[in-house]
């Protein structure tokens, strides 16, 4: 792992917010989000500063954000103006280090040229694009609401507005997809020379639609034994072509890992604002908090000035350690045994004897950190249960 | 009471054939039930036996009748079980009585059990006179079913009662006719008491109650009493009859049915069968009393909880203070834990028990599939009785094994008696008679191996012939048998609780299907699985369980953290419930897909 990819992303607080709108709703999708008109957005958005405001009043900030992830939802439905309320804000309460990384997720069809120089004069620095395929049937499949050209022509717009810094989001495992279909779709995406790609098989989720397709026998993924070799297929091309696969599902050009996520996974602190967002302190072992996705009460919460957010867990030293595990062992960067130590008193191994044992050569320490190998990804849940 | 104005009674019937319910109308039509009470079937006092519409446990009941010719009779009702599993139970019911209805569903006919429990009553010298039920049904032919009786078992049916119990029918009728037809009873008031114990139980409250038929002499409250068999004697507490709630009276003369307390604390020592005689002016000879019978049938019964172990073992005691025919003993399975290996007269007292333990004392149980027990003579000459197949000793000191084999009558209609010779045969059964009772019903009699018939022969038989066939069976006597134990491996582990004993001939098919049907429940593992049947070292049928090649979560950001944790979490927990065979894990479903009687 090459410290340049990660060394850029310090351990300052991050912070998430939550746009749970869509112009539509995908099929295969189960975050919480909603058909929303532009004075619905308006509303909400008064509602995160309104959040962003009570955590300030109540002292939950204490140092300058490090990153900034407008997540959803579709995030590029707010205006540029939106977003630049949102940051200013921020950059007046709590602050921002200066090189903080300001994310914001789009959907290729919602954006043009103006909308996305807006952005990146509002201080969004990095764009991840819910590409999905470059394939015409795949995207009709997938429900996107974009095209091919109209993703192509995003990526290219981003360029041009000035970000230096694009991810795209890919799906594999698609209907009726082999080998030489995601070959073609690969190529066809480090056409666009991406900086951070996340690629995800995938996953038919409990109560979407694509669920209920599946059921029906009409959706037909490739079966669990084809996997294998379309997941190291998208690693072989992905790191051929100079990416480094730093996370199970995701690649970056070196200095192009997403710092946010890398501070989920790291259990650093998170805070969170909107309706449906997950926020995690580091203090103690830990807690992790949520906003129940519901927009009425999350509206009620802060009219009344309570705080909207929910304790979803609060972490004892065994919880601690294995949530360590099961998020940082998702990392190519794995867990520093003496960074484990130092936080609990005890190494890997012998907190963990008989998980380590069965994991067997999948995972090893090597220079200090503990990591899986590919193979020990493709089984990831199989082998990181044993530590729960 | 003047013995001629007593008359004791049982109503013969096959399941289904309304013998419950015409009981019920024989209460309210001499006004034993309230109103309020005329549930359906009060004499089933299980809620089992009211619900699956069978009677397993004998009951009585006095009803008091004033007849056409003006006098007023006692009439008890000893209430008898209708499957083949109690007909036990049914043969002492029946020598408590004088006379027996027989009832028959006016368009089913004669089944095969109604058959040998109509033989056992006219063996026992029972006045027997035939009732046809259901006579309101469409389909009804009560003149074919009368000629069918006096063909098939030889009845007069000239004075036949045409009845409907549902529909309140002929009920009159039959009362008449059991005054008129069976004999009152004879014994001697006055001679030494002998009185016959055919059924007792335990209560909480009350100790055991033992149903008692005064033969000879008189019981009265307050007296010394003694039992024939162990001599142990007691003092009379409480004398009474059910009508059908219990009344207690001062005494019980010969001829007469009540039930008698006496702080006797343990069934065990009031056993059915045995006789009741004063403890100072003992009769001589006790009576007859009743073959013990043993358990044909076993399986393994493990608590799905392992927790639930001693309240298993608590309620198996509690059911065997009132089912001497069903044994228990503990047993240790690899796979299942610790449970029990029971024995049941049949594959329905199986499940009934199974029932009764999963209902009235909420254990959930998993059942293994029934097996008989066999005789083993070993090369060093021992005997031995195995009752599991992880008991039988290796081939090479086996010198013999012989199963049980059971006498078989079938009957079926004309239709169905192809595809009963081609289940009878591929059961391994030895044909001994076909004989058509009408024109088109048949009586098929077969020699078959007990082990074919707790398999799923029964439901093979109902099902081909869309449930016309009924069967009874005898037991005959152990045979010689190439019988093996077939093993099923999980990579190359033996899991003892899944062998089986198994006719050499069956190996091959028994093998495949096993492993086939493990296979559709065993999840993928980090390493492949192979699925044996083996008989020792030998190899019959394998299948394998590919090795898992996908399981990671794509995605794990902010809100998808605790949400996936918790669901690998619970999987994980669902994981303990598995059993560890080696380093393959088993889930509860493979082993029931084997274990479990049948698919529920």
């Amino acid at each position: 792992m090459s410290n340049q990819t990660l060394s850029k992303c310090d351990s300052n607080p991050a912070l998430y917010l939550h746009i749970p709108f869509c112009r539509s709703k995908c099929p295969y999708c189960d975050f919480y989000s909603q058909v929303a008109d532009q004075a619905q957005l308006n509303g909400y958005v008064d509602l995160l500063l309104r959040h962003l405001a009570w955590l300030r009043d109540n002292q939950v900030f204490a140092s300058p954000l490090g990153t900034v992830f407008f997540g959803g939802g579709t995030p590029s439905l707010l205006t540029p103006g939106q977003v630049a309320a949102i940051l200013d804000q921020l950059q007046r309460t709590v602050g921002l280090t200066g090189d903080a990384e300001i994310s914001l997720e789009a959907n290729p069809g919602t954006v043009d040229l103006a909308r996305l120089r807006g952005y990146r004069q509002a201080g969004v620095n990095r764009l991840s694009f819910g590409v999905q395929s470059l394939q015409a049937g795949a995207l009709q499949l997938l429900g996107r609401g974009h095209s091919t050209r109209e993703a192509v022509q995003a990526v290219a717009w981003a360029r041009q507005a000035g970000f230096s810094n694009i991810g795209c989001d890919l799906m594999f495992g698609l209907p009726g997809q082999g080998r030489g279909e995601l070959l073609q779709d690969l190529a066809a995406l480090l056409q666009l020379q991406p900086d951070h790609l996340s690629c995800y098989g995938l996953t038919v989720e409990a109560g979407t639609p694509f669920e209920q397709l599946e059921l029906s026998g009409a959706l037909k993924l490739p079966d669990e034994d084809e996997f294998p070799e379309l997941y190291l297929t998208v690693h072989e091309q992905l790191t051929g072509a100079g990416f480094e696969h730093y996370e199970i599902s995701n690649y970056a050009r070196p200095g192009h890992a997403c710092c946010h996520n890398l501070a989920y996974w790291r259990r650093q602190t998170c805070f969170a604002v909107g309706a449906g967002a997950h926020s995690f302190t580091a203090g103690g072992y830990g807690t992790r908090r949520a906003v129940p996705a519901d927009l009425q009460r999350y509206r009620r919460s802060l009219e009344q000035g309570r705080d909207p957010a929910l304790t979803l867990e609060t972490f004892d030293r065994q919880g601690a350690m294995a949530e360590t595990l099961y998020l940082g062992l998702r990392c190519r960067e794995g867990v520093a045994d003496a960074d484990f130590r130092r936080r609990f008193g005890l190494g890997v191994a012998e907190a963990f004897p008989e998980a380590l044992r069965r994991c067997g050569e999948r995972l090893t320490l090597d220079g200090g950190r503990w990591r899986f190998d590919l193979q020990g990804w493709l089984l990831y849940d199989h082998f990181i249960s044993f530590f729960l | 009471m003047d013995q001629r104005r007593i008359r004791n009674f049982s109503i013969i019937a096959h399941i289904d054939h309304g013998k419950s319910t015409l009981a019920d109308r024989l209460l309210e039509e001499t006004g034993a039930l309230t109103e309020r009470e005329k549930t359906n079937q009060f004499l089933d006092k299980l809620d089992l036996e009211r619900e699956r519409g069978i009677t397993i446990k004998a009951q009585t009941v006095r009803l008091n009748y004033r007849a056409d010719d003006g006098q007023d009779y006692i009439l008890n009702l000893i209430d008898t079980p209708g499957h083949v599993d109690f007909s036990y139970e049914v043969s002492r019911s029946l020598s408590a009585c004088e006379g027996g209805l027989l009832v028959v569903d006016a368009s089913q006919g004669v089944e095969a059990q109604t058959l040998a429990n109509v033989y056992l009553a006219i063996d026992q010298n029972l006045e027997v006179f035939p009732v046809l039920n259901k006579i309101d049904l469409p389909g009804a032919e009560p003149q074919r079913i009368k000629e069918e009786i006096e063909e098939i078992i030889g009845l007069d049916t000239a004075d036949a009662v045409e009845a409907s119990a549902k529909e309140g029918i002929g009920i009159h009728d039959i009362l008449e006719s059991i005054i008129a037809k069976v004999p009152p009873p004879t014994g001697d008031v006055d001679a030494p008491l002998k009185a016959l114990i055919f059924d007792s139980w335990y209560d909480s409250y009350q100790g055991v109650i033992i149903l008692v038929r005064v033969m000879d002499g008189t019981l009265r409250k307050g007296e010394k009493i003694k039992l024939m068999t162990n001599n142990k004697s007691y003092e009379i507490l409480k004398l009474g009859a059910f009508s059908p709630h219990p009344v207690e009276l001062p005494e019980l003369a010969a001829g007469e049915v009540g039930f008698l307390v006496a702080g006797i604390k343990n069934v065990h020592d009031a056993k059915v069968g045995d006789t009741i005689t004063h403890l100072n002016r003992s009769a001589e000879t006790p009576l007859p009393g009743f073959k013990e019978v043993k358990p044909m049938v076993f399986s393994g019964l493990y608590p799905i909880d392992s927790g639930d172990y001693d309240a298993l073992r608590d309620a198996m005691e509690k059911l065997r203070l009132n089912d001497s025919s069903f044994t228990f003993e503990p047993e240790n399975s690899m796979a299942l834990g610790f449970g029990f290996r029971c024995g049941f007269l049949g594959l329905l007292h199986m499940e009934i028990i199974q029932e009764r333990l999963e209902r009235e004392f909420n254990v959930d149980l998993i059942t293994t599939a029934p097996t008989v027990s066999y005789q083993v003579t070993t090369v060093k000459g021992e005997e031995l009785i195995v009752d599991s197949a992880n008991k039988l000793p290796e081939v090479q000191f086996i010198q013999e094994i012989r199963e049980p084999f059971i006498l078989a009558s079938i009957h079926v209609p004309n239709d169905f008696v192809g595809g009963v010779l081609a289940l009878c045969t591929e059961k391994r059964g030895v044909q001994r008679e076909i004989k058509y009772l009408t024109a088109n019903r048949v009586m098929v009699v077969y020699e078959l191996p007990l082990n074919e018939i707790v398999l799923d022969f029964f439901d093979r038989l109902k099902s081909l012939s869309r449930g016309y066939a009924s069967l009874d069976y005898e037991f005959i006597d152990y045979r010689p048998s190439q019988l093996v134990r077939l093993n099923i491996m999980i990579n190359g582990e033996v899991v003892d609780a899944l062998s089986l004993i198994v006719h050499r001939d069956k190996v091959q098919y028994r093998g495949r299907e096993l492993v086939a049907k493990m296979k559709e429940f065993i999840p993928r593992q980090q390493f492949e699985v192979a699925i044996q049947a083996a008989i020792g070292n030998k190899v019959v049928a394998r299948v394998n369980v590919k090795a898992l090649r996908k399981d990671v979560t794509a995605k794990c950001y902010g809100g998808d953290i605790s949400r996936k944790r918790k669901l690998l979490e619970k999987q994980k927990e669902g994981k303990k419930r598995m059993k560890q065979v080696g380093s393959v894990e088993l889930p509860q479903e493979a082993f029931l897909a084997i274990l479990k009687v049948k698919e529920k």
